[in-house]
């Protein structure tokens, strides 16, 4: 027989080792699947997980991807933390990259350095806005925030597409539901010269900077750390558990409504329909799969970039259909959520006595 | 940041150097698709471009894809992954990969682009499309003959001007010859969600139709029909498949002349940016075989149709016209501009119903 | 009069898929377990169903097979939340990518074929009764599936003691060990119930409602499945209930298009999900109905302390 037995204290070699651990059974499942595929996995998997990371092209284009990645991841670690569940980041992303966009096309005859700053508040403002609906109706009525988000990610999604389809479409593109093209002020300055790589990357890592600081050293961090250990305790301490709800859901959506901005000013430079491409789900992996730590979340936001990345050189290289992307990256998230057990708790063999 | 930049040149150019040792004996020629190629429509027949591009040219090309590439911000990383790995020629086959393309062919000037159904271009990049309002003329006919009920269902996509293209030549072509037809339009906002497009299908048929069009891109409506036993048009494939005894005949988006050309055109090094809007005459629309359903009259009126587009001695838009609130477009006579088609964006007149904003 | 009762009877296709789906998921949120992978469970029944059916010929085995692949992905998801204690959410939307992948790598072979698809039912003597035969009496096989299997779920979560301790397990899992439950087979059961379900609601669509296979052909009614079951307040009846109407809303407007009257897609689209939150509302702010929240450890991970 085996089980599971906790550990008095989380293993310290095991908060490192489990991604270890993961990493290899991804290797071996990655064995199987693309030997049943006909194709030499070891050369699959150098180029899905090691030649990406060696030319500058697609090392930018993976910081490019796991920017928004990172800020959602970042946004919503902060309210996990404290046990409040905003699943809806996808639609505080839509919205904040409509609110973003709509400033860089009202503004578009204009021009200005003023005029990125402007769009990123719009942005902020935009995703905090519709983080507040769910925020709002918990703390009024008690409805559970993570079914209001998850409603509110649809009805935001459907919004982008009705406006773009309509209001907000090119009034020179025939008709074609995409907006205007933004212009220069109105779009994101690039970090690396030749690459996509913006300075919302930049942008992105001096947050996690902050939210570290925030976490470790100021009292905000401490109650948010307090109210997801031990809620009650944090009642009995005076905290308030109103303010807690509307502080995380507003911050996970000045984060996500950020994102956003950054993704309609940046890599995309207009507004079109499919702009919310799950970031906002693939965001809450990446808060997770980063054990809710600032510095975890960039590592898990440049592995989940990497698996899209190499799964598109995969399909380039060996033309494997992208389904086999799908199927490996599930196994790649089944891994590292299933090993993370190790961390708190131990495998112990019981004899039968 | 200079290191950094450096960094990046030199890699830009040992690519370029690379590409250009390859191009001597082998042409790279990718594609990006905006669904998957099994979804049997849309997707599905740009893939039987690109293997037909393998057929004709052998070792002489490689060709590779990318499926499934959402028209966000993904699109630009994968047609720069394309050009960045020495690709010669890069067709990129949906309308949302339109300013993606531009702005990676500004980044790879030695590259050539071929976007499907946009109106961007650059000297590297060139767009093409299909007439398919010419197979809409032909269908529209037969269908007029065809109905019992005068009712004819159409499963549209979104109100953009190549749909709206579709059903004023349909409508047009089919109350030329029956003044008594009448169209039923139901918008699904969506290109492809089988399920959605079945229940659109049932729908028209409950409301009388007998005869459906489509311009969606799964053979759902074509299963729906075969199985209420109506007839139908298939939409971008041969749909015979789905509805042995629904299926009158099929508009097919055949894209591998085009393809083979162009690529061809890369190897000569002949390739200039061009606009290409070919139709019938060209072989890119293409009316799937008749079925016998089809009395041997109204066979004989679709095919001589069908000749005089290809000779160009018929334009589906031939005045007189009017706009559906009954104000003049075509005078007799008068044939639209492509111009004129290109963002066309209202009924003709007789069409009911209101075309979504 | 013949137009309602078609309309009437596509709306029940429609939504067909939705119903299963919806009182999977329902049964696994009663015991606790928030399972965001329906999505992925579904499309995996549509592929299962479809691609067995296609071989084999027999639609019993392919839809038989679409349940066992829906319980199988249920039960990876188990095995993740219910033994290696992974979260909840984070585990469902990985299995929704597994999925869709694992649907559309099976399904290379499969785009472009066709199968009879099941055919339509008629109940003796009932169906021939005006009205409501038609509507009611004439569906295929697996209509009758779906309404016997709210009916079941509604019986026994109400009335059996199996029901009374799936619910105390979602209320209060502390308790629910505490008093000798085993809380984590229990979850486990409510999952591969809601696999199976799951499953069977991806066939309907590949072997009834289509019948063909497409890669993504679920097309996101795994997700509205996930709002039915908040629309319906966690109860059965309400769940078939949110099921015709949310089916019933996209079938209806297909109709008003046809009938000329102008509708804005995008716009009504939007209306199922604000109706939800309203309810949702509605539901959460009086204490007098209790009975009508969330369970109360939805979502919530279970340790055993022992």
């Amino acid at each position: 027989m085996i089980r599971l037995e906790a550990r008095p204290n989380p293993s310290r070699a095991m908060v490192y080792g489990s991604p270890v651990i993961a990493l290899a059974l991804t290797l071996l499942a990655g064995l199987g699947l693309f030997g049943f595929m006909g194709r030499d996995p070891l050369e699959a998997m150098a180029i899905i997980f090691i030649e990406p990371l060696t030319t500058v092209f697609s090392v930018s284009e993976l910081l490019v991807k796991a920017t928004p990645l990172i800020l959602i991841g970042l946004g919503l670690s902060v309210g996990f933390r404290a046990g409040i569940y905003n699943i809806g980041a996808e639609g505080q992303y839509a919205v904040g990259a409509l609110a973003g966009g709509c400033v860089a096309l009202a503004f578009y005859n204009v021009q200005g350095i003023w005029l990125l700053p402007l769009a990123a508040v719009a942005g902020i403002t935009g995703g905090m806005a519709w983080a507040a609906i769910p925020a709002f109706l918990r703390t009024r009525f008690g409805a559970n925030e993570i079914l209001v988000s998850l409603m509110l990610t649809y009805v935001a999604v459907l919004w982008l597409s009705a406006l773009v389809h309509g209001p907000l479409r090119d009034p020179d593109g025939f008709n074609f539901p995409e907006s205007r093209l933004f212009h220069d002020s109105a779009t994101l300055p690039i970090l690396i010269e030749g690459t996509r790589t913006h300075i919302g990357f930049a942008v992105a890592l001096g947050l996690v900077m902050l939210v570290w600081l925030m976490l470790g050293r100021h009292i905000a961090g401490f109650k948010v750390q307090v109210f997801g250990l031990a809620p009650r305790a944090a009642r009995f301490a005076g905290f308030s558990e109103r303010r807690m709800i509307w502080f995380c859901l507003l911050f996970s959506g000045a984060f996500a409504g950020l994102a956003g901005m950054f993704e309609a000013t940046g890599p995309v430079g207009q507004l079109v329909p499919s702009l919310a491409v799950g970031y906002g789900f693939t965001g809450i992996i990446v808060a997770f799969l980063g054990r809710l730590s600032p510095v975890g979340v960039v590592l898990a936001g440049l592995v989940m970039a990497l698996t899209y990345v190499g799964g598109e050189a995969a399909q380039i290289r060996l033309s494997l259909p992208s389904a086999v992307t799908g199927v490996f990256q599930g196994l790649l998230l089944f891994f590292l959520l299933g090993v993370d057990v190790l961390v708190t708790y131990r495998v112990v063999r019981i004899r039968r006595g | 940041m200079k290191p950094m930049r450096s960094l990046a040149l030199s890699a830009a150019v040992a690519l370029a150097v690379a590409g250009g040792a390859q191009a001597q004996d082998l042409t790279k020629v990718g594609f990006v698709y905006v669904g998957p190629i099994g979804d049997f429509g849309w997707t599905y027949e740009h893939n039987e471009g690109r293997l037909a591009i393998e057929a004709e040219f052998g070792d002489a090309v490689a060709t590779s894809f990318v499926e499934s590439v959402s028209e966000g911000p993904d699109a630009e990383r994968v047609i720069s992954h394309l050009a960045a790995t020495g690709h010669d020629l890069i067709f990129t086959t949906s309308f949302g990969f339109m300013n993606p393309t531009v702005k990676v062919a500004r980044r790879f000037p030695n590259v050539k682009f071929e976007h499907a159904t946009g109106y961007r271009r650059a000297p590297n990049v060139s767009t093409y499309s299909a007439r398919f309002y010419e197979g809409r003329h032909v269908i529209g006919l037969i269908a007029g003959k065809m109905t019992q009920s005068n009712v004819i269902g159409y499963i549209a996509s979104f109100p953009i001007p190549e749909v709206v293209r579709g059903i004023n030549a349909a409508f047009l072509a089919a109350r030329s010859i029956n003044p008594d037809v009448q169209f039923k339009i139901v918008w699904v906002s969506t290109w492809f969600d089988p399920g959605k497009e079945a229940d659109a299908a049932r729908a028209l048929i409950d409301q009388g139709a007998d005869i459906l069009m489509q311009h969606t891109d799964s053979p759902a409506a074509m299963r729906i029909a075969e199985a209420e036993g109506i007839l139908a048009f298939g939409q971008a494939s041969d749909m015979a498949e789905f509805g042995p005894n629904a299926q009158l005949t099929s508009i097919i988006d055949n894209w591998s002349p085009y393809y083979i050309e162009r690529t061809r055109a890369v190897m000569d090094g002949t390739w200039t940016s061009e606009d290409t809007w070919d139709g019938i005459a060209d072989g890119m629309v293409v009316i799937a075989p008749y079925s016998d359903k089809i009395p041997g009259d109204v066979k004989e009126l679709a095919e001589t149709a069908r000749l005089a587009i290809a000779a160009g001695e018929l334009h589906p838009f031939t005045g007189p016209i009017n706009k559906q609130d009954g104000s003049l477009w075509l005078a007799e006579g008068e044939i639209a501009t492509d111009e004129a088609l290109v963002g066309l964006n209202f009924y003709v007149e007789g069409i009911d119903g209101v075309l979504p904003e | 009069m013949d137009l309602t009762i078609a309309i009437l009877q596509g709306l029940i296709i429609a939504a067909t898929p939705l119903v299963f789906a919806a009182i999977g998921e329902l049964v696994a949120e009663r015991a606790g377990v928030l399972n965001l992978g329906v999505e992925g469970m579904m499309v995996i029944g549509a592929i299962a169903g479809f691609a067995v059916t296609f071989e084999t010929g027999s639609l019993l085995l392919g839809v038989g097979s679409a349940v066992l692949c829906g319980m199988g992905l249920a039960a990876i998801f188990g095995l993740l939340t219910q033994v290696l204690r992974s979260s909840q959410v984070p585990t469902g939307l990985a299995l929704t990518i597994f999925g869709l992948g694992l649907a559309a790598l099976w399904g290379q072979g499969y785009a472009g074929h066709s199968i009879a698809g099941l055919q339509p039912l008629h109940i003796p003597v009932l169906s021939e009764l005006p009205v409501v035969g038609p509507v009611l009496f004439s569906h295929d096989p697996l209509v009758y599936v779906s309404v016997a299997l709210v009916l079941a779920t509604a019986v026994f979560l109400r009335w059996t003691r199996g029901g009374l301790v799936l619910r105390a397990v979602g209320e209060n899992h502390d308790a629910a060990h505490a008093i000798g439950f085993p809380v984590v087979a229990v979850r486990f059961a409510a999952l591969l119930f809601g696999g199976a379900c799951a499953g069977l609601g991806g066939a309907y669509l590949s072997v009834v409602q289509t019948p063909f296979w497409a890669e993504n052909m679920t097309a996101g009614r795994g997700w509205i499945a996930l709002a039915i079951v908040v629309f319906a307040s966690w109860k059965p009846s309400r769940a078939l209930l949110g099921a015709y109407l949310f089916g019933g809303v996209t079938y209806l407007q297909l109709h008003a298009q046809g009938l000329g009257v102008p509708i804005d897609a995008q716009y009504l689209a939007m209306l199922p999900y604000l109706t939800t939150i309203v309810v949702l509302v509605l539901i959460s702010r009086d204490t007098a109905k209790r009975s009508l929240r969330a369970p109360a450890c939805l979502g919530k991970p279970f340790f055993a302390s022992t």
